[in-house]
C-alpha cells in the first residue's frame, strides 16, 4: 500500500492525535512524538478535545457509540492539516474505517476527507517529512514489533525497520515469525485471555530469544501486551515506543 | 414450493439488489508464453518437481526406450490401447524376449475389475496435450482409453509428443475449442504419480493411483 | 459471557468454546503438530508465489471471477442444472443438510446399495452424512488418507485441506494398529502402502460413490475435482453410482474461467503448483464406454447460504473456494487447532461462515475469538475480508448498529446483553465530550470500561498496566504551545 501512496510535500502545519491509550500510559510516547516533529519544522497542534478514535467500541460490535465518538472527532481538524498519530492502530481506523462507519451518514463526506489525511507517525516523518536521524547512543541491540494493523491495514511493515537502519549504533535483530500478531487484539485479550495468552507468551520467548534488550514498538497496545507479559515472565528486555526510541537516540544522549 | 424453487426464488429476489461484477482480465493468465524450446524444459522441470520420471526421446527411438523401461521395471504386464497410434505402434513391434505380455481394455469394468485391481501392472496411453506452466498431462479418456487405465495400474507411461506443449491450462481450454467442442464425459489434468501427504505431511506416493508416472517426450 | 446455558454446538453437542480452547491450548501434542504444520505451510505457501505482482494480479481476477458468479447466482445454477440434465446427470435441490441427507439415502436405497465409499467433502461433513448412511444401515467409508484416519479415530477433521494434520505419524501408526491391525511403524510409505490395500478392496466393492465438488461450471454442465491421492477419480469412477454434493455456491460461469482458480487454490492451499489430478466430469458413462458410473448426480446444497446472498457486505464469504490458507497463516488456528472451533469449518473462514451455517445463537463465541491481525483477509487467494467481515458478525451478535436493524443473520442480536450496551453508553458519553474525557481519564481505563470483571484475565500472565502520573493532555497543556487550541 505504502509504495503506491503518493506522499504530500512537507506541510507548515500537522494535527497531532496522541490516542487514548498513549494519553493515560504511555504520554512521553507522545510527547517524543510531538517534538520529533516540530525538529522537523512543524507547528504541532493537539487539540484538547481528543479523546478516542472509537476503536475499542466498533471492534466490540457497538457500532452506534463507536459513531458517537468518532464523529466528536470529525470535529477536531478545521485546517487542511494532516494529521498524526503514534499508532497505526488507531490510524488505521480512521483511515480505513471511518469511511465505512459513516457510509449513509451525514458525516460521511467529513469522514472520507478526514480519513484521507491521517498519517501514522513513522510514516509520516519518513514518507512526508524524509527524516534524517543520527544517532547519538551507545551501542544497542534491539528487536522490533511491527503492530498487525500497521503492517497490513496500513501497509507499513517497512517503515519502522528502515528508521531503526539509519541509527548506527542500534543493531536491529529479527525474532522468529516476526510478522505474527502479539495477541493483544483489544478486547479480544480479555475476551478469550488463553488464546492471547498462547500468542503472547510464544512472541516474549522469540523476542528474547534474539537477545535484544528492547522492544522497539509503534504501536501501545502491542507494547502493553509483550512487555506486561515479559515483566511477568521475568524477561530481561524491556519496551520502548518508537517515538520515545528515536528521540532519545537522536535528541537527549 | 420445492427447495428448488425456495431457493431460486430467494436468490432472484435478493434484498440488496443487483450485484455488479468488475471486468475478469485474463491478460495476466494470458501473458505467459514460452519458447517451445523452453516448454519442454519447463514442463519436465515441473512434472520431475512432483516425483515424474520424464524421458526425452525421438520419433525414431522411443519404443526401445518404452521396452527398456518395461523391462526395467520388471512388468509383467501392461494395458495398451488398440486404436490410438502409440499402442498400434508398440503392438507392431513388441516381440522381444522378456517384455510384458499386452493387454487390452476391452471390456466394461464389471466384467474384469478385480483382475484390473488386483492384476494389471502397467499402462501406455498418449495424452491429448500437456501444460508447461504446470507440468500437467491432459487427457480426455475413451473406449479405447478408459478412465481407470490411468489410474489404477501401479505404473502409467504417458507418450508426448513436444508439439502437443501448450503454455497454460488456460491456453489448453480456449486455443483447443473446448467448450465448443462440447466436453467429454471425463477430461483429466494429470501431474506426477498419485500422492499423498496426509501422515505429518510427509510425501507418499501410490496411495490410490499409479505409484510411478513416466513420460516419454517425443521430440 | 452473560448466557448461562451449556452451548450447544453442530458437533461436540456438550462443550462450549473456552472449556474446549482450554484443553487444546494445555495440550503439548497438540500445540506442537499444529505449529509444525502451519509453519511448513506457511512457508510452501511462499515459495510458491516467487512473483508478488503474479500473486496480486491472479487474485484480483480470481476474485472477480467468483464476484462475477454470484453476481448471477440464480441464472448459472439454472444453467448449470440445464447443461448436466442434458449431459444426463440427474441435479437435485436441498435446503438444508437433512434434506440433502435423505436425497442421497432415498438413491442409495433405490439401487439397494449398502456400502458408500466416499471421495472428501467438506460439505458432507457439515452435513454429517456419514453419520446419517450409518444410521439406515448403509456403511460410508471415507477413502481420503486424512479422512480414513479421522474415522478409524472416530473424530472429524480438523482441517479443511488436511483432515488428520492433528496427528502425528506415531499416533496414526497406533491408530491403524489398533484398529486395522497394521503393524507399528513410523515408515509413512509402509503405512500408506497398508491403507491402499485396505481401500482398494473397498473400492472394488462399493455400491456408490460420494465425493464434494471444487468448481460447477454453468457453461458446460461440469463437476472439477481438485486432488492427489487418485481417490477422487475412484469415487466417482468405480462405483455403478456417483453422488457429487456441493454448496450452491460453488458454480462458476465459464468453463475458462476454472484455470486462474485451479492454480491459485492449489498455490494457496499447500504451495503446490498444481495437484496430481484435475477432474472434470460432465456426464455418466456413454454408449461404449467402458468405465465410469451409469448414474451421476449432483445435489445442491443450500443451509444458509442464500440468507448469507441476501447482504452485499456479507456476500464475499461465498467467494471461499476452501483453501485454507486462512487457518494455515491464523495465529489463533495455530495455537488452538481445528477441533477446539467445535464446528465442521474452523479457522478464520470458520468464524465468517459456521455463524451463518449454525446460527449466531449457537456459534456465539465464533467472531470474537480473532485479534483482528488480518493474516488471513491478506493470503486470502479471494481476497475475503475476513476481518471485515469478523467485525460485521461482532455487530450482528451485539446487534450493536442501528443501521443494520433490518439484517438477515440468523440469531442477531443473541449476545447482546443489558450490562455490557450500558457499559459501552457510558463509554460514548465519556469519549464524546472532551471535557468529561479530560476529568475522567485518571480513574478510568479503556479495559476496565470493557470488561469491568474481566481485567484479572488480563494480569494471569502480564504485569498491569501503570497509569502515567500525567496524561498527554495535560503535559501538551503544561507545554502552553498550541495545546489549548479546539
Amino acid at each position: 500500500m505504502s509504495s503506491i501512496k503518493l506522499y504530500p510535500p512537507k506541510p507548515e502545519k500537522v494535527y497531532f492525535y496522541g490516542t487514548c491509550l498513549v494519553d493515560m500510559f504511555y504520554p512521553d510516547a507522545g510527547m517524543a512524538g510531538i517534538q520529533l516533529l516540530e525538529k522537523q519544522g512543524i507547528e504541532v497542534i493537539f487539540p484538547q478535545d481528543q479523546t478516542c478514535c472509537g476503536q475499542p467500541a466498533y471492534t466490540s460490535g457497538y457500532h452506534d457509540q463507536a459513531r458517537e465518538v468518532a464523529a466528536a472527532q470529525l470535529g477536531l481538524f478545521p485546517g487542511d492539516y494532516p494529521i498524526v498519530l503514534p499508532s497505526g492502530s488507531c490510524a488505521g481506523m480512521m483511515r480505513e474505517h471511518y469511511p465505512e462507519l459513516f457510509a449513509g451518514h451525514p458525516e460521511e463526506a467529513k469522514a472520507k476527507e478526514v480519513a484521507g489525511r491521517i498519517y501514522e507517525l513513522t510514516e509520516f516523518l519518513m514518507h512526508v517529512c524524509h527524516i534524517k536521524l543520527e544517532d547519538k547512543g551507545e551501542p544497542i541491540k534491539v528487536a522490533m514489533h511491527t503492530s498487525c494493523s500497521a503492517r497490513r491495514e496500513m501497509g507499513l511493515g517497512e517503515v519502522g525497520p528502515a528508521l531503526l537502519g539509519q541509527l548506527d549504533n542500534v543493531e536491529l535483530v529479527e525474532q522468529a515469525r516476526v510478522k505474527e500478531c502479539c495477541g493483544f487484539g483489544g478486547a479480544f485479550s480479555v475476551r478469550h485471555p488463553e488464546i492471547s495468552e498462547a500468542m503472547v507468551t510464544d512472541k516474549v520467548e522469540a523476542i528474547d530469544a534474539t537477545g535484544a534488550n528492547t522492544l522497539i514498538s509503534s504501536d501501545c497496545g502491542c507494547m502493553m501486551n509483550i512487555t506486561g507479559a515479559a515483566e511477568h515472565m521475568k524477561k530481561e528486555f524491556k519496551g520502548e515506543h518508537i517515538a520515545s526510541f528515536l528521540w532519545r537516540r537522536c535528541h537527549e544522549s | 414450493m420445492s427447495a428448488r424453487d425456495a431457493i431460486l426464488n430467494r436468490l432472484y429476489q435478493r434484498r440488496d439488489g443487483a450485484i455488479s461484477a468488475p471486468e475478469s482480465d485474463f491478460s495476466i493468465v494470458q501473458a505467459k508464453q514460452w519458447s517451445d524450446e523452453d516448454k519442454i524444459d519447463l514442463f519436465q522441470q515441473k512434472i520431475e518437481s512432483v516425483h515424474a520420471e520424464v524421458h526425452r526421446v525421438s520419433k525414431d527411438n522411443w519404443l526401445d526406450k518404452l521396452k527398456e523401461l518395461a523391462q526395467a521395471k520388471g512388468l509383467n504386464n501392461m494395458l495398451v490401447p488398440q486404436q490410438a497410434q502409440v499402442g498400434v505402434d508398440v503392438r507392431a513391434d513388441w516381440s522381444e524376449d522378456g517384455l510384458p505380455e499386452l493387454l487390452s481394455y476391452d471390456q466394461p469394468i464389471e466384467g474384469w475389475k478385480a483382475e484390473l485391481f488386483s492384476n494389471v501392472d502397467g499402462a501406455v496411453t498418449d495424452v491429448r496435450s500437456a501444460v508447461a506452466e504446470t507440468g500437467s498431462l491432459v487427457l480426455w479418456p475413451d473406449n479405447d482409453q478408459p478412465r481407470l487405465m490411468t489410474l489404477v495400474p501401479p505404473i502409467h507411461f504417458a507418450i508426448l509428443d513436444a508439439g502437443q506443449l501448450k503454455n497454460t491450462f488456460h491456453e489448453v481450454i480456449v486455443s483447443g475449442g473446448w467448450v465448443q467442442q462440447g466436453m467429454p464425459t471425463n477430461a483429466l489434468l494429470i501431474s506426477g504419480p498419485s500422492k499423498t501427504a496426509d501422515i505429518e505431511q510427509t510425501l507418499a506416493y501410490g496411495v490410490h493411483g499409479p505409484k510411478e508416472l513416466i513420460v516419454l517426450i517425443r521430440q | 459471557m452473560s448466557h448461562n446455558q451449556p452451548e450447544k454446538t453442530a458437533q461436540s453437542g456438550v462443550k462450549e468454546f473456552h472449556p474446549r480452547v482450554h484443553e487444546a491450548i494445555n495440550n503439548p501434542q497438540i500445540r506442537a503438530n499444529f505449529r509444525k504444520a502451519m509453519d511448513g505451510l506457511m512457508d510452501k505457501r511462499q515459495a510458491a508465489f516467487p512473483s508478488d505482482d503474479e500473486l496480486q494480479g491472479l487474485r484480483d481476477l480470481v476474485a472477480a471471477i467468483r464476484l462475477r458468479a454470484l453476481s448471477k447466482l440464480p441464472e448459472l445454477l439454472e444453467k448449470l442444472e440445464e447443461n448436466l440434465t442434458a449431459n444426463g446427470v440427474k441435479v437435485h435441490w436441498a435446503e438444508n443438510g437433512d434434506q440433502a441427507c435423505q436425497i442421497i439415502l432415498d438413491i442409495c436405497q433405490q439401487k439397494n446399495a449398502k456400502s458408500v465409499i466416499k471421495g472428501k467433502s467438506m460439505v458432507s461433513e457439515e452435513m454429517e452424512l456419514n453419520h446419517y448412511l450409518e444410521k439406515h444401515g448403509i456403511e460410508a467409508l471415507e477413502s481420503d488418507l486424512g479422512e480414513y484416519i479421522v474415522q478409524l479415530a472416530e473424530e472429524t477433521p480438523s482441517h479443511i485441506i488436511m483432515p488428520a494434520i492433528h496427528k502425528n505419524t506415531d499416533e496414526i501408526s497406533d491408530l491403524m494398529h489398533d484398529k486395522t491391525g497394521t503393524k507399528k511403524s513410523r515408515d509413512v510409505e509402509y503405512l500408506t502402502a497398508e491403507a491402499r490395500q485396505q481401500l482398494r478392496k473397498r473400492f472394488e466393492k462399493a455400491d456408490v460413490g460420494v465425493s464434494g465438488v471444487n468448481f460447477a461450471v454453468a457453461e458446460t454442465g461440469t463437476l472439477c475435482l481438485v486432488e492427489n491421492e487418485g481417490n477422487g477419480r475412484l469415487t466417482t469412477t468405480v462405483p455403478p453410482v456417483h453422488i457429487a454434493v456441493t454448496g450452491i455456491e460453488k458454480v462458476v460461469e465459464n468453463l475458462e474461467d476454472v484455470a486462474p482458480l485451479l492454480s491459485l487454490l492449489t498455490r494457496s492451499a499447500t504451495g503446490q503448483h498444481i495437484t496430481t489430478y484435475f477432474n472434470m466430469i460432465s456426464s455418466p458413462r456413454k454408449e461404449g464406454e467402458l468405465d465410469g458410473p451409469e448414474e451421476v448426480h449432483l445435489v445442491l446444497v443450500d443451509s444458509g447460504r442464500s440468507n448469507i446472498y441476501q447482504d452485499d457486505e456479507l456476500l464475499d464469504t461465498l467467494r471461499c473456494i476452501r483453501c485454507g490458507a486462512c487457518m494455515n497463516h491464523c495465529p489463533v488456528y495455530t495455537r488452538i487447532g481445528g477441533h477446539a472451533y467445535g464446528y465442521t469449518y474452523p479457522g478464520p473462514i470458520g468464524k465468517i461462515l459456521m455463524p451463518h451455517l449454525a446460527g449466531l445463537d449457537d456459534a456465539k463465541d465464533l467472531p470474537s475469538a480473532s485479534s483482528l491481525c488480518g493474516a488471513c483477509g491478506e493470503v486470502c487467494p479471494v481476497r475475503i475480508p475476513i476481518p471485515k467481515l469478523l467485525v460485521r458478525l461482532r455487530e450482528e451478535s451485539v446487534a450493536g448498529d442501528s443501521d443494520h436493524n433490518n439484517s438477515s443473520v440468523k440469531g442477531r442480536g443473541s449476545k447482546r446483553s443489558t450490562s455490557e450496551s450500558l457499559i459501552w453508553k457510558g463509554w460514548a458519553k465519556m469519549h464524546k465530550s472532551g471535557g468529561l474525557y479530560r476529568t475522567g481519564t485518571g480513574a478510568a481505563t479503556v479495559f476496565r470500561f470493557l470488561m469491568p470483571n474481566k481485567i484479572g484475565a488480563w494480569t494471569k500472565c502480564r504485569t498491569a498496566p501503570k497509569l502515567a502520573p500525567s496524561t498527554l493532555h495535560q503535559q501538551v497543556k503544561a507545554r502552553g504551545k498550541n495545546g489549548g487550541e479546539k
